[in-house]
């Protein structure tokens, strides 16, 4: 057998095992987002959204539709690496792999494909939920929506993949969502655009690199943004290879894993 | 193909933690050998095996396997390696039998061909009526023979076990160790550690004694233990002594009063022994060592370094 498709049924092999993880752990995994968005469409959307009126000149649970599938994909994707690879760690399951002739650029994609097919199977179950409240809704450019999709759940599995090889303990990998993901999400343009702030906390929000995310993603799903999106995907981009090479230096290594 | 099975040539290990490991190990073990690798904990073996296998980063000198050297061809090496660890290594919620197939698709067998050598593998170690629990539910004897299958699915030329019948009980062990022989018969090297060491002198060819990171000894289990200048042995007599018997150039004491401990050197008789003691209308019953003859000689060799 040749050495490619031996790395290519290697590889096939733990794309399965992550995704039948996640799956054999549904309740956990799938439904809580289906969950807290239909609240979020219940409370912000159907009840107070029409008090709210407008936002960029659309209805405001139609404005906050994108945001709140990206917030749904940032977070599944990064908890689906973090808690999946520092898991192997702690069970020493990573031996299994690291004893297997695998490669390691092999091991990280499996990984990151697990975190970038549960991010996209939210992405969808939370659009599915999305269309209860408001049945009209229609994706005006399916190609940037699908991309940046596919784009945002790749970054955060790596991002997730790096907090779990230097995580020692539980409260290691929760650190970095609680107190960073989730504020810079709720800030970065999911419930509101940055047009309404004044100045200097538009200035600021700049900065946020979610909301590049949210409005790439928002300009895919109803066509405004407000940010420039070839500037937004050139930096996502950048960001994958730049996680990525430190990624495979880590493995390479054996930082957090190998002693 | 290269005689040997495993070329360790002036292995260094040092940890972060200024904890010096190993101290520039040479090691050969012959391909189709029954190697035993014993030392006391904290001697380097694990450090050892660990290098071998990938599992730990080595701070100087080579490692080949089966003349593959790990620094240039690491992939092909480990696919003639199979690796049974010390601790439990695989994740206690999945089936047996997805453990098993999981292990074999990352070594490249492609599904079809490893749910069959999964049945076969399982089969052979007692494991296929549990194909379907979760790994947790086992207990500690059918865990270990998990990390054996585990370890088998891609049947390597090279298997390393450390310490495999740790916590396992005697009847297991002794059915794991004809499993042992039996894939050593059938050409797979193998390099055991274990604390017991009857375990090393029943099953292993040559041996390898480590200590604070150095080699000790690297010979055959033979010649290690014609070495052993006195056994020691208990003899269960039928009557009942107060006092022991006297016997010219054998020490023997009263372990209570129906058993003698006797010690008697290399070059002394036993039969001469059993005709002296028939003298003074002793019945010897049975005997027995007083310990195991390797554990007495490790002991010693360890103090003395």
């Amino acid at each position: 057998m040749s050495r490619k498709k031996e790395i290519l049924i290697s590889l096939t092999t733990l794309i399965r095992k992550e995704i039948k993880r996640y799956l054999r752990i549904w309740v956990q995994t799938l439904v809580p987002p289906a969950v807290t968005m239909s609240l979020y469409f219940v409370i912000f959307g159907s009840l107070i959204g029409p008090r709210i009126g407008t936002m960029d000149g659309l209805d405001y649970i139609q404005f906050m539709i994108p945001g709140l599938i990206m917030m749904s994909v940032i977070t599944n994707s990064y908890a689906n690496v973090v808690s999946s690879f520092y898991s192997v760690k702690f069970q020493k399951s990573i031996e299994e792999l690291q004893v297997s002739p695998m490669p390691n650029w092999a091991i990280l994609i499996g990984f990151v494909m697990g975190g970038v097919t549960r991010g996209i199977l939210i992405g969808c179950i939370v659009f599915c939920v999305s269309l209860f409240f408001y049945p009209t809704f229609s994706i005006v450019n399916p190609m940037l929506t699908v991309l940046v999709l596919i784009l945002t759940s790749i970054l955060f599995s790596l991002m997730g993949f790096i907090n779990a090889v230097f995580a020692d303990s539980f409260d290691d990998i929760s650190i970095i969502p609680t107190f960073v993901l989730t504020p810079l999400i709720y800030l970065g343009g999911v419930f509101y655009s940055i047009n309404i702030l004044p100045d200097i906390w538009r200035n600021i929000s700049m900065a946020n690199p979610m909301l590049y995310v949210v409005n790439t993603f928002r300009e895919g799903m109803l066509g405004v943004s407000d940010v420039s999106i070839p500037f937004a995907l050139s930096m996502i981009l950048l960001f994958i290879a730049i996680l990525t090479s430190a990624c495979l230096l880590l493995l390479h290594k054996g930082v957090g894993t190998r002693q | 193909m290269s005689q040997f099975a495993l070329e360790i040539t002036d292995l260094k290990k040092t940890y972060d933690s200024d904890v010096v490991a190993l101290k520039g190990i040479n090691l050969t073990v012959q391909e189709g050998d029954f190697f035993a690798l014993l030392g006391p904990n904290g001697a380097g073996k694990s450090s050892t095996i660990g290098i071998i296998a990938s599992l730990v980063n080595k701070t100087a000198g080579k490692v080949k396997i089966f003349d593959i050297d790990t620094d240039e061809n690491f992939p092909e090496a480990k696919r003639l390696l199979g690796v049974v660890s010390q601790e439990i290594n695989f994740n206690n919620f999945e089936k047996v039998i997805d453990i098993v197939t999981t292990q074999a698709g990352f070594y490249g067998i492609p599904l079809k061909t490893a749910m069959q050598k999964t049945e076969i593998t399982l089969k052979r170690l007692g494991l296929w009526e549990k194909r379907n629990d979760q790994a947790r539910t086992l207990s500690g004897g059918f865990k270990r023979r998990l990390m054996i299958a585990k370890a088998l699915i891609h049947e390597p030329k090279l298997l390393i076990l450390d310490e495999p019948t740790a916590g396992v009980d005697i009847e297991l062990r002794r059915e794991m160790w004809d499993f042992l022989k039996e894939i050593n018969a059938n050409g797979t090297t193998i390099i055991l550690t274990t604390h017991y060491l009857e375990e090393a002198e029943q099953l292993c060819k040559n041996i390898a004694i480590i200590d604070h990171g150095e080699l000790i000894e690297n010979t055959s289990m033979k010649d290690l233990l014609s070495r052993l200048d006195v056994q020691g042995f208990l003899l269960d007599i039928d009557q009942s002594l107060e006092k022991p018997p006297s016997i010219s150039n054998f020490k023997i004491f009263l372990e209570d009063s129906n058993t003698l401990n006797v010690a008697i050197k290399k070059d002394q008789s036993i039969n001469h022994l059993f005709d002296q003691l028939s003298e003074q209308g002793i019945t010897v019953s049975s005997m027995r060592n007083e310990s195991n003859r390797l554990e007495e000689m490790f002991i010693e060799m360890i103090k003395k370094n």
